[in-house]
């Protein structure tokens, strides 16, 4: 692809944003302080400015309100692109989520589409404490209905949300806060990722490292710090954990025989129980030892710098867990 | 003026709402309607006299008593039959049941099992018909229960900030399930504080009235303004109907809540005999015309039950289709 240079995660996100606005008059963006502020990470920066306020609406602090009228506008043949400021702030409108938008093309019998995606800020590691540092995402994979996509680059980040944008269902759309200011190559034209696709950031072949979003770049951090210790880490980026590409975690786990999932959400019923069952149940056989999954432990997100990093999985806790399972 | 077709047009929806309602009360009973069942058999009037403004292009968004609606919208009613029976030929191919029949098609965004949620659909809805122009309107129907959900309460702030066009209509059937909507008892409060809905959209700075729900021609005539507001673009409105549900909250509901004596005192406003006494009394219509239209809806709900009971129901690996427009799941 041609004019590719090196923006930031945000950039990326604001990018994708922009052009299929340009290509598409239905898609509009709604959302607290989505408009004048430009979003409180400025992933909608600029917007209102091209698109005017029928485009890129400011909405109250209304998030039942305004994400129900994202699924509203979705069903009444707008594609609606809806910032909630925070994952975190999914408790108070998640009827809106997962009983309307999510249920709706099964319940009326597969006839119509909810073309929405809802994006929102997640993660920990500034000190944002108990209820503006949760991942969450799990949750929102344990409900039927909701495509769920965990960008860990700028370059998956545009190809996501242009692909989010186009697509006919409800996604979820999860940017990790430590991940707005990182920098990477993005094509400057417009382009598609089809989710359910993994990424493989690094081949290896002693052990496979599962990770998303933010703890991708920590897993290849420890990847390369293995390396130096003589073990070979592969480590892959589902991008999306609905769909899910389960065929890529199976077939680099018959060729390891050592699976290890990292995840940032709470550790009880969580994504990387999910994926650890998975494989349990297809490659049991190729297994040489037991899953081994680096998870955040099922407390609230302690304020502290110290207390946040004592729970929050890293680097430094990946490679532990893969020297056990190599032991 | 409305015409005697519109008039006799109004007229048969309803009665088709009551042969419909009626029936499935005989179906619960008997068994073979599976599943949770809120009718709407008393409120007609409502229904009825607001969606006889909509056309083409317009929306609603329903509730978990949501036929009646989906009558008067035109959605059909064999179809309709045979989704409450769980087959495969019904609106949502067996998968909604009761409380979730859509039908995008005639403008049905669907009836909802939760309280409130509708409202906040009906704002996304008419944020569309604005952005689109073409004069669009959205009605919301939402009961008196629904009134202290906080989706409502948005709703109607986000729909008067952006001056949508909606028109909410307040069915107050004088029962949050069990609770009244604006009286105490000694064992239980009333549920809301205003005296009425209506007051409570002053609140809001949204024009409100308050309406004889169980008079159609009252209806129509409150919504009259209301949707001619909303096309115009000046906004939303709200209709607080006051009416009556003749059966429990549920198929099923035991009723300790009322008496049978108040359930008869309200059976005599029945909006379907004070329609009937209007239309005979003005000539609009003959008793001989009536009893065929009644005839005509009691066949319409005959064919409906047949069509039900002789459809095949969906194949077990339906369960698993429909949940995204790819087959993944």
């Amino acid at each position: 692809m041609s004019g590719v240079r090196e923006i930031t995660f945000v950039e990326a996100l604001n990018e994708a944003l922009l052009q299929e606005m340009e290509r598409d008059p239905t898609v509009i963006v709604m959302g607290e302080d989505v408009g004048v502020y430009g979003g409180i990470f400025g992933v909608t920066k600029g917007l209102l400015d091209r698109f005017g306020p029928d485009r890129v609406v400011d909405t109250p602090i209304s998030e039942t309100a305004f994400i129900g009228a994202g699924v509203g506008a979705a069903a009444a043949g707008l594609r609606p692109v809806v910032e909630l400021m925070f994952v975190d702030f999914f408790g108070v409108c998640m009827d809106q989520i997962y009983n309307q938008a999510a249920k709706m093309r099964y319940m009326f019998g597969g006839k119509i589409k909810i073309p929405l995606t809802v994006r929102t800020t997640i993660g920990g590691g500034v000190s944002a404490a108990a209820q503006h540092s949760q991942v969450l995402y799990s949750i929102f994979a344990h409900v039927p209905g909701l495509k769920v996509i965990v960008p860990s680059t700028p370059y998956d980040a545009k190809g996501l949300l242009i692909s989010a944008i186009r697509d006919d269902n409800p996604k979820m759309f999860f940017e990790h806060k430590l991940l707005y200011g990182v920098k990477g190559p993005v094509p400057k034209e417009p382009y598609t990722i089809p989710f359910g696709t993994a990424d493989v950031k690094v081949e290896g072949s002693d052990v496979t490292v599962v990770a998303v979003a933010y703890m991708v770049h920590e897993a290849v951090k420890a990847a390369n710090e293995l390396k130096m210790n003589g073990i070979s880490v592969e480590v892959i980026d589902p991008r999306t954990i609905v769909p899910f590409d389960k065929d890529a975690v199976f077939k680099s786990v018959k060729k390891t025989g050592r699976l290890v999932v990292v995840d940032e959400d709470y550790e009880r019923c969580g994504f990387a129980s999910w994926v650890a069952a998975l494989v349990a149940d297809e490659c049991f056989a190729y297994l040489d030892a037991p899953i081994k999954r680096v998870t955040t432990p099922t407390v609230p997100i302690p304020f502290s710098p110290v207390l946040e990093k004592e729970i929050l999985p890293n680097a430094e806790k990946i490679i532990k867990a893969v020297k056990e399972v190599v032991k | 003026m409305l015409t005697q077709d519109k008039l006799l047009d109004m007229y048969y929806r309803m009665v088709l709402i009551r042969a419909f309602e009626d029936r499935v009360h005989e179906l619960f009973t008997q068994g073979k309607i599976p599943g949770f069942v809120h009718l709407y058999a008393g409120e007609e009037a409502v229904a009825v006299g607001v969606i006889s403004h909509l056309r083409r292009g317009d929306y609603i968004t329903s509730t978990h008593r949501g036929h009646g609606h989906c009558i008067a919208m035109g959605v059909d009613v064999k179809g309709m039959m045979a989704e409450l029976y769980g087959k495969k030929t019904g609106t949502c191919r067996g998968k909604g049941g009761s409380m979730h029949i859509a039908d995008f098609e005639v403008g049905m965004l669907g009836a909802n099992g939760i309280v409130g949620a509708g409202g906040p659909l009906a704002v996304g809805a008419a944020l569309a018909a604005k952005y689109k122009g073409g004069g669009g309107v959205v009605v919301c129907f939402a009961g008196d229960g629904a009134q202290n959900q906080g989706a409502v309460l948005e709703s109607l702030n986000a729909a008067a900030i952006w001056k949508l066009p909606i028109v909410f209509v307040v069915e107050d059937n004088q029962y949050a399930i069990s609770l009244r909507s604006l009286s105490s008892t000694k064992l239980q409060p009333r549920v809301s504080t205003a005296r009425s809905v209506a007051e409570r959209a002053v609140a809001f700075g949204i024009p409100s009235v308050t309406v004889d729900g169980m008079d159609v021609l009252a209806v129509y005539e409150a919504a009259k303004a209301a949707v001619e507001r909303g096309r115009a673009g000046e906004g939303p409105s709200l209709l607080d109907c006051k009416t009556y549900r003749y059966y429990g909250h549920f198929e099923g509901d035991p009723m300790v809540y009322r008496s049978v004596e108040e359930i008869d005192e309200w059976r005599k406003k029945d909006p379907i005999k004070l329609f009937e006494e209007k239309l005979l009394k003005s000539g609009i219509a003959t008793q001989a015309i009536l009893s065929d239209l009644r005839r005509k809806a009691a066949l319409e709900v005959d064919e409906a039950v047949k069509f039900a009971e002789g459809s095949p129901y969906p194949e077990p690996s339906e369960a698993y289709t429909d949940v995204f427009t790819d087959p993944y799941y």
